[in-house]
């Protein structure tokens, strides 16, 4: 690719992504007040969207070849347990990311 | 003993001095107010940043580590070490940024580039919805807050419940440029340093996982968002189940907005009932 052809790919990716970030800004910002289902929706998409980030991250996680997800499991069950004792978000993500590093690295070698 | 004394009466001066200051201090109050006025709005903005930064510091080690990766990835597939740097200042959307290193060894199509990167990131038009009543009503920030929305800020910004004397517009903004800088660092440290690094950080990417479940399980203790944290994990597991792990994202989300329009259908209707 030429320098050129180079710029207008990235471009092309910028736009694009930049596309799917301001569409809904775009649309309703004519209207002063989002229709009333729009205000629901910001109201209960954050938490049901964060479980399914919590699964897009185990996404690529196999359940039928070794180690059967075991690791994520007993880091995740870490986390729950700290974080249930402690409510303290970055000592519970420490503890869960440390517990799986502990776990890949030393306990289910592949 | 007598130079103790002697300091001692020097700080009682001083006190004095201090106490008559702070008369005068009330006299010229309100000549000052204006003044303060422009201290108070600076104070927003930094006790915001206090209260946005420890949020970002565990996005601050997953993002140096795979902006370390992605800058290594890059160069070694062959490109200069400007393009990984510039392509995540501009994309900024780390799973993007990895799809365009293989389309700049494919042959030259802009148009597939740009529909391949609306598909990918199609998830940042329900974060945009979530957002609106957040965003939307903002002044000049909402600008780089919705240029900035990846996943991680989005997270950080969708479910925060700022005590009332935090400026929400100041804290979305901080968390963006400091996941932004934290990116586009690590992405520079791997692309320029490529050589000289090699530590064993096996597993450090959990670390988003453990973002994500934490912010999933405070929500749920705190916030009491049992029925939709619920549908969107139920959502998910299932539709990662018929879809497989590439195409589920963008069908979730869209079932996911179907079921919650339809609650809300239905409440509006139960509620419409018992007006009559």
């Amino acid at each position: 690719m030429s320098s050129w052809d180079i710029a207008i790919t990235i471009g092309a990716v910028v736009l694009g992504t930049m596309a799917t970030r301001f569409t809904p800004f775009l649309i309703f910002s004519k209207t002063s007040k989002p229709p009333a289902i729009i205000t629901y929706l910001g109201a209960v998409l954050p938490a049901a969207v964060m479980g399914l980030l919590v699964v897009y991250s185990l996404k690529d996680v196999t359940l039928w070849t070794y180690p059967h997800g075991l690791p994520e499991l007993l880091a995740i069950l870490a986390l729950v347990v700290i974080h249930l004792v402690k409510r303290n978000m970055l000592l519970s993500i420490a503890t869960g990311t440390i517990v799986y590093m502990l776990l890949i690295q030393q306990v289910f070698i592949k | 003993m007598k130079s103790d004394e002697c300091n001692n009466g020097r700080e009682k001066i001083k006190e004095t001095e201090s106490v008559k200051e702070n008369v005068q201090d009330n006299v010229n109050n309100s000549v000052k107010n204006n003044v303060k006025n422009n201290v108070k709005n600076n104070g927003k903005g930094w006790e915001a940043f206090r209260y946005a930064f420890p949020l970002t510091v565990p996005i601050c080690a997953s993002f140096l580590f795979l902006g370390i990766s992605y800058g290594l990835y890059a160069v070694g597939q062959g490109l200069p070490w400007y393009l990984p740097f510039l392509m995540s200042a501009t994309i900024f959307a780390g799973s993007m940024e990895f799809v365009t290193v293989a389309l700049l060894a494919a042959p030259f199509d802009p148009l597939g580039a740009f529909v391949l990167a609306f598909m990918v990131n199609g998830r940042h038009i329900f974060y945009g919805l979530t957002m609106l009543t957040r965003y939307g009503p903002l002044d000049w920030k909402k600008y780089p807050l919705i240029y900035g929305m990846c996943d991680e800020t989005f997270a950080i910004n969708a479910t925060i419940n700022l005590p009332s004397q935090i400026d929400k517009g100041w804290f979305y903004l901080h968390v963006t440029w400091l996941n932004y800088l934290y990116w586009v660092g690590g992405v520079a440290l791997g692309a320029v340093g490529s050589h000289f690094l090699t530590f064993d950080m096996k597993g450090i990417e959990f670390i988003l996982t453990a973002l994500f479940a934490v912010i999933f399980l405070d929500m749920l203790l705190t916030a009491k968002k049992y029925q939709s944290g619920l549908i969107g994990l139920a959502v998910a597991l299932s539709m990662l189940y018929v879809l497989g792990p590439n195409l589920f994202i963008l069908p979730a989300m869209l079932v996911m907005v179907l079921i919650f329009c339809g609650l809300f259908w239905w409440d509006s209707k139960d509620r419409r009932e018992s007006e009559l």
